[in-house]
């Protein structure tokens, strides 16, 4: 187990390495960091709508809880659709504990993707806006919101990824994701929504971790903006809590499927059907 | 039939040597039997070759003794273990060189072999040191030089080298080739033989590969299996083979620097009478059974054409 865990922290670095070394892979990964600094910029002086606040001091908490959240949910599915179609994953389940490795390695590489995505938005964007800052009380919220987080998105990620096995089909999932961001209040409070919308994106992790994120870094005076005038660190743990049961109870199941049908012959049938349409 | 079922028989491998040992083995899609009663085994350090036209049911064969399939029914032993229950254990003694696939793009050669590796380490025993160093490996493939590159910059054949060098990379008791030499020019198809030969000479690893090249099978296989429409029609060596089926032998000569070739059904009265006739005015005589081809090309078509 221990073995395990260390062939698969190695496997784990040596991809994230990969990937800071790979100029394609980079801009893949790190575009939606980008192009929230640009947002953030262009927000300059503007005012959460109806009170003072900063736009961009609310928006860049949010936005790194939106990440966190990609990172999880999108980085993760992805990983498995396109080392399904490639055949890397075959080369796990060839291997002693190869598929175990597999995992504990994508973790460590996603892990080190999102929280680089982060530091490119967040060290940055504290000097584009004014007004964030943290104290002893944020900090330990961090520590339970950061844990949370994680096994409340990378889990669910495998297990979207593993339902999907071709990438072009994913491509549908990622659209309803951006809806389900619209209606997060990441960009915009959620408050200003028809009711039943803030229903809809309360039942999302996305909304919690951008609301949790915001607790963190944001002064407590801005929670009266919130829904119901409060940071409301229950309901975050409570929400985020159920999404990772959910992830932690599907993964396994979901995990296992997959790699009980992967086979020689499922690798070429994939990759026979990404010609076709290609060619088409 | 009848020559198939003649054929059927096969060599025989006591129970304790048996490496692979699959008896009664069926796949069944929906109402389409893949494979029926597929039975055979492999026997320490032997090279099996399976052949058969696409379709045959060659790779759902591998893919169930690989542990990647699950069978419909039928006996299947793999190292003594059934493969749709064995444990990682049997997956180190296992090794498997798939068709290419583009995993790993971005890795250095040398760098995914020492990974790769590194999860056999734990299974090593005195008999057997695990994994395989590196450096020799790339050497015994021919990869020595292209040790740093990414896998994304390697040729055709230098991808299938090292898919090769993965499949040993554990020194597996039992490795599984799925038509390895597929894009292999001459010389690599040659050093490809060779390291198969030591494999089974150094290593006594036992060998199942599938292929379509004939000559391949002839030269490396101590043993043939012949697999159409989902059923074993032969086993046996190649001069085996070509015994069973009965067929034309090829007579070449030439005389007076012209070239003869006949064909004859019988070939020594043939060419007693022609020794007769013209003494040592022949040069060149070369009496041939049966290729390897003819008899595959007769044993497919008879059973693929014959009635069920």
């Amino acid at each position: 187990m221990i073995e395990t865990l260390r062939l698969g922290a190695a496997r784990g670095l040596i991809d994230f390495r990969h990937t800071l070394t790979n100029a394609l892979d980079l801009w893949g990964y790190f575009f939606p960091s980008f192009g929230l600094l640009i947002t953030l910029f262009f927000m300059g002086d503007a005012h959460v709508p109806g009170t003072t606040f900063s736009l961009g001091a609310s928006t860049l908490p949010s936005s790194i809880g939106m990440l966190v959240a990609f990172g999880g949910l999108i980085t993760m599915a992805q990983y498995l659709i396109v080392d399904r179609e490639d055949g890397t994953l075959l080369r796990a389940k060839a291997t002693p504990h190869g598929m175990n490795g597999y995992l504990i390695g994508k973790v460590v590489a996603v892990g080190g993707m999102t929280l680089l995505s982060v530091l490119i938005v967040l060290v940055p964007g504290t000097f584009l806006v004014d007004g964030l800052r943290i104290d002893a009380g944020g900090l330990l919220t961090l520590l339970w919101l950061l844990p949370l987080a994680v096994v409340a998105t990378l889990p669910l990620g495998a297990a979207i990824g593993s339902l999907f096995d071709n990438s072009r089909a994913f491509g549908l999932v990622m659209l309803p994701l951006f809806g389900i961001v619209a209606i997060s209040g990441i960009f915009y409070p959620l408050g200003a929504m028809p009711g039943w919308l803030q229903a809809i994106g309360q039942s999302f992790p996305i909304y919690w971790l951008g609301l949790g994120m915001r607790s963190v870094f944001l002064p407590d005076a801005y929670a009266s903006v919130e829904l119901g005038g409060s940071w409301r660190h229950l309901e975050t743990f409570g929400v985020l809590g159920l999404w990772a049961v959910l992830g932690l109870t599907l993964a396994p199941v979901l995990l296992r499927r997959m790699a009980r049908r992967e086979s020689g012959s499922a690798v070429a049938a994939r990759r026979e059907r990404i010609m076709s349409s290609m060619a088409r | 039939m009848t020559l198939a079922g003649e054929l059927e028989v096969g060599t025989q491998v006591p129970a304790d040597e048996r490496v692979i040992d699959v008896r009664d083995l069926r796949m069944r899609y929906g109402a389409k039997d893949v494979l029926n009663d597929v039975s055979f085994a492999a026997r320490r350090g032997e090279v099996l070759a399976l052949l058969g036209p696409n379709g045959a049911g060659k790779t759902t064969t591998i893919e169930i003794l690989e542990g990647f399939r699950m069978r419909s029914s039928g006996e299947v032993r793999v190292l003594g273990v059934d493969p749709a229950s064995a444990g990682e254990a049997w997956r180190a003694r296992v090794g498997v060189v798939l068709q290419s696939w583009r995993d790993h793009g971005n890795w250095q050669v040398a760098e995914l072999l020492r990974h790769l590796g590194s999860y056999y380490r734990r299974f090593s025993t005195e008999a057997r040191s695990r994994p395989w160093p590196v450096d020799d490996l790339l050497e015994v493939v021919g990869l020595t030089a292209a040790a740093k590159t990414r896998l994304t910059r390697l040729s055709g054949g230098q991808r299938r080298r090292l898919d090769v060098a993965i499949g040993i990379v554990g020194r597996p008791d039992l490795l599984f080739l799925d038509e390895p030499t597929v894009g292999f020019d001459p010389e690599a198809r040659r050093d490809f033989h060779d390291l198969v030969h030591r494999l089974t000479d150094v290593d006594d690893t036992t060998v199942l590969l599938t292929t379509h090249d004939l000559a391949e099978a002839e030269k490396l296989a101590d043993r043939i299996l012949i697999l159409s429409t989902g059923r074993i029609i032969a086993d046996g060596s190649a001069d085996e083979l070509s015994r069973r089926v009965a067929g034309e032998s090829e007579i070449r000569w030439t005389r007076d620097g012209q070239r003869f070739v006949h064909s004859a059904t019988n070939p020594t009265p043939f060419v007693r009478e022609l020794l007769v006739q013209y003494g040592d005015d022949i040069a060149d005589l070369e009496v041939r059974r049966n290729s390897l081809e003819d008899t595959y090309m007769r044993l497919v078509h008879d059973t693929e054409g014959g009635p069920r």
